[in-house]
């Protein structure tokens, strides 16, 4: 890789029908970052995170991958920015009438051309890393709640994606399992170079592993701060310090 | 509202303090299994001079969510009004809720896109969701064309495990049911035939009669109705409810095609299976005539057999067959395309499932009279 990947949003703004949810976001994300998208409940971060991955066009504005405008290149264009992203949503998203190894294959054997056995080695490993080795033949229902978030993370890794984009991946994991995760990110990111843009509730995460950030507010619908989380906390604007003590500031 | 100082019933009375104020003593017990009075209404009942509320509660046995959800609204319909409450004399605890629920202002955004709506708007609504309906009805069919374009090419993404897995699904797992009505229809065609050609003595024409109904037409038009049923709701619950969990966006963000992946193996299933389906539906409503034939109306089983073979030439069960396929394939269509267009809730899924049995049945009706006028026409 020459070019450093980073994602550039511009002027960008989200609605439901007449509802905007966000309007005029712009900032940036540079190559190994971990990029926190912050706000409270409903102001709109997973909207945000559909616009970043190509899932809902946005109403206004559009999002830079190293300078390739997503929503005007081609189909096939956007097919291949899709293919450097990993994601894991908010509820899972695991296919339900795959296993759990044939979830996380599934991305290898569509487009790698692994033989069978290399494709399980890594579906072990990767399972392995999220705390899951052992479940291969598990299908998603009969998994915990916090076991199909760690397993749709190691579908994300699957491919080893440029950007691995996460939708509050702590929420519902005990205090140790979310830790492990956190180490798990600052891992990927320092190993492997992954940009990680991950969408969080949890201070300890904002505030231990973020470098970057974004703030969406729900009352202006839009953001008030981007920038380092550990900058914004001690002299940002006092709504997102209020927000980031929680309350007590 | 004057109520009797029992403990065991609520009391609300309203008195003026100087100073252009208004007490309201609140006493006796204030649950939610009584029949608690409308904090709107009371609201209402204070003057338009009053400028200051102090609620006590002196009196109070009992309380519970009721009480403070009096309160809440009694508060609410104050401050709209500009008048000020003055909460001092109540219990702490009723102080600390009604403080809680008051923390978060009431958002200002509504139930967006709903409400009651006048009948226009209502019908102006429907008419451009139908005008929106027809050309995605169109694109996705064009979607699911290309597909099978890149299946024959060989470039679909495509399991063949997953082909196997809907064949089973669908066929043989289809066969009670197709047996039993396919065998009660063919009964009653042997019996409605057998009344009217006694009339004219030629009861032997019930074996063409149930032999060409079935082969050329009933077959096909049960077995696609029992599989709009069975095998359209089903496809479309299943693809409802992945839309609904995001598999379906987890599919597209890995640039793998929900068609191509999920909708191409249940169509191409349809289209193998439900002629199969057919012409055994067909076999099972010739047998029934046969049963009632021989032991109901005397008919040799010889003779009946040698009649229905007579009858029976390769065309019709070419219709038959070519009927069943497309049938297969109009059901499978309703049930992908409702499936794909589902919403984000276990409601949506339910309709879902519903507008793929009527849409299914509709389109093999509206195919049916099309190819029966068609094949008249050619003479086939
Ligand atoms: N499909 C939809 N149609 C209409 N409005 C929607 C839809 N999805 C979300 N919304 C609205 O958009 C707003 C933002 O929702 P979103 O899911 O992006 O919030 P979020 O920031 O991810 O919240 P949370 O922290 O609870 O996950 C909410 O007010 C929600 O009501
Ligand atoms: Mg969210």
């Amino acid at each position: 890789m020459t070019e450093a990947p980073h994602i550039e949003v511009r002027d960008l703004s989200m609605a439901y029908g007449s509802f905007m949810v966000q309007h005029d976001l712009n900032f940036t994300v540079n190559k190994g970052d971990i990029f926190v998208i912050m706000g409270g409940n409903g102001c709109g971060k997973t909207t945000l995170m559909r616009a970043l991955i190509g899932l809902q066009r946005p109403a206004v504005g559009t999002v830079f991958y190293d300078g390739e405008d997503f929503w005007q290149v081609a189909p096939e264009g956007q097919e291949r920015l899709k293919r450097r992203l990993g994601i894991m949503f908010q509820g899972g998203a695991l296919w339900s009438s795959l296993t759990l190894a044939e979830n996380v294959a599934l991305p290898l054997s569509e487009y790698t051309r692994l033989p069978a056995g290399r494709i399980s080695e890594i579906v072990s490993y990767k399972l392995a890393l999220v705390g899951l080795a052992g479940f291969e033949e598990f299908y998603p229902s009969e998994l915990s709640g916090g076991m199909k978030k760690r397993a749709s993370l190691a579908r994300a890794m699957a491919l080893d994606p440029d950007i691995l984009v996460i939708d509050e991946p702590s929420s519902g994991l005990d205090p140790l399992t979310a830790r492990r995760l956190d180490d798990l990110i600052v891992e990927l990111r320092d190993s492997l170079g992954t940009t990680i843009v991950v969408i969080t509730h949890e201070l300890a995460s904002i505030l231990g592993i973020g470098n970057n950030s974004v703030f969406l507010d729900a009352e202006t619908h839009t953001m008030i701060a981007t920038g380092d989380p550990r900058i914004a906390v001690q002299s940002g604007d006092p709504r997102v310090r209020h927000f980031l003590t929680r309350g007590a500031a | 509202m004057p109520q009797d100082h029992d403990r065991r019933q609520w009391s609300l009375a309203s008195s003026p303090m100087e100073g252009g104020g208004q007490e309201l003593s609140l006493g006796g017990r204030w649950c939610l299994d009584q029949d608690l009075p409308a904090a709107d209404e009371v609201a209402a009942g204070l003057g338009g001079e009053v400028r200051c509320l102090r609620v006590t509660s002196s009196e109070l046995a009992d309380w519970d969510s009721g009480f403070v959800a009096f309160l809440t609204v009694l508060c609410r319909h104050c401050a709209a009004r500009g008048i000020s409450v003055d909460q001092e004399a109540l219990p702490a605890g009723v102080r600390h809720l009604l403080t809680m629920a008051a923390a978060v202002p009431e958002q200002k955004v509504g139930r967006r896109g709903q409400g009651s709506e006048n009948l226009l708007v209502r019908v102006g609504t429907a008419a451009l969701s139908l005008a929106h309906g027809a050309p995605e009805m169109l694109r996705f069919l064009g979607e699911i064309v290309l597909a099978l374009g890149r299946l024959v090419a060989g470039r679909a993404q495509f399991r063949m495990g997953d082909l196997w897995l809907e064949i089973e699904e669908v066929g043989p797992r289809a066969l009670g049911i197709v047996s039993i009505i396919s065998f009660l229809v063919g009964l009653i065609l042997a019996y409605l035939g057998a009344d009217q050609l006694r009339m004219v003595g030629a009861q032997i024409f019930i074996a063409d009669l149930v032999a060409i109904g079935m082969v050329r037409e009933i077959g096909a038009l049960m077995t696609g109705i029992i599989i709009a049923g069975r095998t359209g709701a089903a496809f479309a619950a299943q693809l409802g409810t992945m839309q609904v969990n995001e598999e379906i966006d987890a599919f597209k963000t890995l640039g793998i095609s929900p068609i191509d992946f999920l909708v191409l193996p249940r169509i191409v299933a349809l289209i193998l299976m439900v002629p199969l389906l057919t012409l055994y539906s067909s076999f099972v409503g010739m047998l029934a005539g046969l049963i009632i034939s021989t032991t109901i109306f005397d008919i040799g089983v010889f003779e009946y057999y040698t009649e229905t073979v007579r009858a029976l030439e390769l065309k019709h069960f070419l219709v038959g067959l070519s009927k069943g396929s497309v049938y297969g394939a109009m059901v499978a269509y309703a049930g992908c395309l409702r499936g794909m267009q589902c919403g984000r809730s276990a409601e949506a899924v339910g309709e879902a499932a519903t507008s793929a049995v009527v849409t299914g049945i509709l389109l093999i009706t509206i195919m049916a009279s099309l190819m029966t006028i068609l094949y008249y026409q050619l003479g086939i």
